[in-house]
């Protein structure tokens, strides 16, 4: 359906017709069909759920102290550009839990219950080295990485991250929440479908464009081993 | 701070008063320590606390020390304050490690001196926890920052750091 781009000064007149009831018919169809986005109900649910994540307000170590501040509420960095400003300091309203720092073997038990008291669907972001993987903790005190007791989504490395770090990985929990994940490097590389999964696991799907390239690629070489005689089949 | 003479001075009353606690002195750095016999180690304690004209009643720390493969292995530390004086004395009692396998919890024991010093309670439970080193007559002998349901003394040199290995370029194992 073409919609023709009109300028805003247009659109508010428009508008204001509309809320006085003065348009009709065809002017009527073209309001509807320049504001009205079809979709399914899950991606718009997805993108409601994606631009209003409700952080748990809690901290764990140093991260908590340098990252969350500085990386998310202050005004330099703002969050709230995202729409996940508003911390929570109860489980049960919260979306976003940041293990930001180490995790000790008694704390986990806690951490463990606090996620568990969180209403899903809830995410988790590993902020820093320690909650990633131990980090330099490499003792008989600290997880060795988070995700040995809860399910990770996101990971961002740094010790402490830079804000944009924190950011970045937030943005990219969003896409992964929109149901659209980014696939690092293996979109930079074009190597999709290398993942190790345990068997019967998911699998990525390639863009469209590496798709056809792949497609063409594999054309040109039959094309060409039809010629020399043999098949890399 | 007591200096070398002084310190000898102090262990010579405390040999008038409770003959044998004191086993040796020790001034190193400017440090003044009494190395004491673990089992009359309240005594020197309550000494140095009551004894007019020493008065060393604060105890400002109380930590254990693993000096494993040394013997004897342990040592708990007791650090002293005369705060009007601000001088400090430390006491020192060396403990040889528990006989494997014998009867009972199998642990290197000493007195506890909460009775003396309550501030020592929550220290006395701190070495129990890292270091099994257990404190007779404390009120309530738990684990304090490790889960109670943990096993090990996690301090102690014989102990396992812990941790997982990484691979790093200089320990991967290469397969050319």
């Amino acid at each position: 359906m073409e919609v023709e781009r009109r300028s805003l000064r247009e659109k508010q007149l428009d508008a204001r017709a509309m809320l006085r009831g003065d348009l009709e018919g065809e002017d009527l169809e073209r309001y509807v069909e320049e504001r009205v986005l079809t979709t399914t109900f899950e991606k718009m649910l997805n993108v409601a759920r994606a631009n209003s994540i409700f952080p748990l307000t809690f901290g764990l170590a140093c991260c908590a102290i340098e990252g969350i501040p500085m990386a998310a509420v202050t005004s330099r960095y703002d969050i709230a550009r995202f729409g996940a400003e508003a911390g929570r300091a109860s489980p049960r309203q919260a979306d976003l839990m940041v293990l930001s720092g180490r995790v000790s073997v008694k704390m986990a038990p806690v951490i463990r219950r606090l996620y568990d008291q969180m209403l899903e669907p809830k995410w988790v972001m590993a902020m820093g080295a320690c909650s990633s993987s131990g980090g330099m903790f490499a003792n008989y005190a600290i997880l060795q990485g988070a995700d040995k007791f809860l399910p990770v989504d996101i990971y961002v490395p740094g010790c402490p991250p830079r804000p944009e770090a924190v950011l970045y990985g937030f943005i990219k929990l969003q896409r992964q929440i929109m149901g659209n994940p980014d696939q690092g490097w293996r979109q930079r590389y074009d190597a999709y479908g290398t993942e190790e999964w345990a068997r019967g696991g998911p699998r990525s799907e390639p863009s469209p464009e590496a798709a056809r390239a792949y497609e063409e690629a594999r054309l040109s070489v039959e094309e060409l081993g039809d010629r020399g005689g043999h098949s890399l089949a | 701070m007591p200096d070398a003479p002084g310190l000898e001075l102090i262990r010579g009353e405390i040999e008038r008063d409770c003959p044998g606690a004191v086993l040796a002195t020790s001034f190193d750095r400017a440090q003044a320590a009494l190395i004491v016999d673990p089992a009359r180690v309240l005594d020197v304690l309550r000494w140095l606390k009551d004894q007019p004209g020493q008065r060393y009643d604060f105890l400002s720390s109380l930590h254990a020390a693993d000096y494993l493969p040394a013997q004897p292995r342990f040592a708990v530390h007791y650090e002293l304050i005369n705060r009007d004086r601000v001088e400090r004395i430390r006491v020192k009692a060396m403990l040889e490690d528990a006989p494997p396998a014998g009867q009972g919890h199998g642990l290197p024991e000493i007195d506890s001196c909460v009775e003396l010093f309550p501030t020592a309670d929550a220290q006395e439970r701190e070495v129990f926890d890292f270091f099994g080193i257990v404190f007779r007559g404390h009120p309530n002998l738990t684990r304090i920052l490790m889960p109670d349901d943990y096993v090990g003394w996690p301090q102690r040199r014989d102990f396992p750091v812990g941790g997982e290995p990484v691979t790093f370029t200089y320990n991967e194992a290469r397969y050319d």
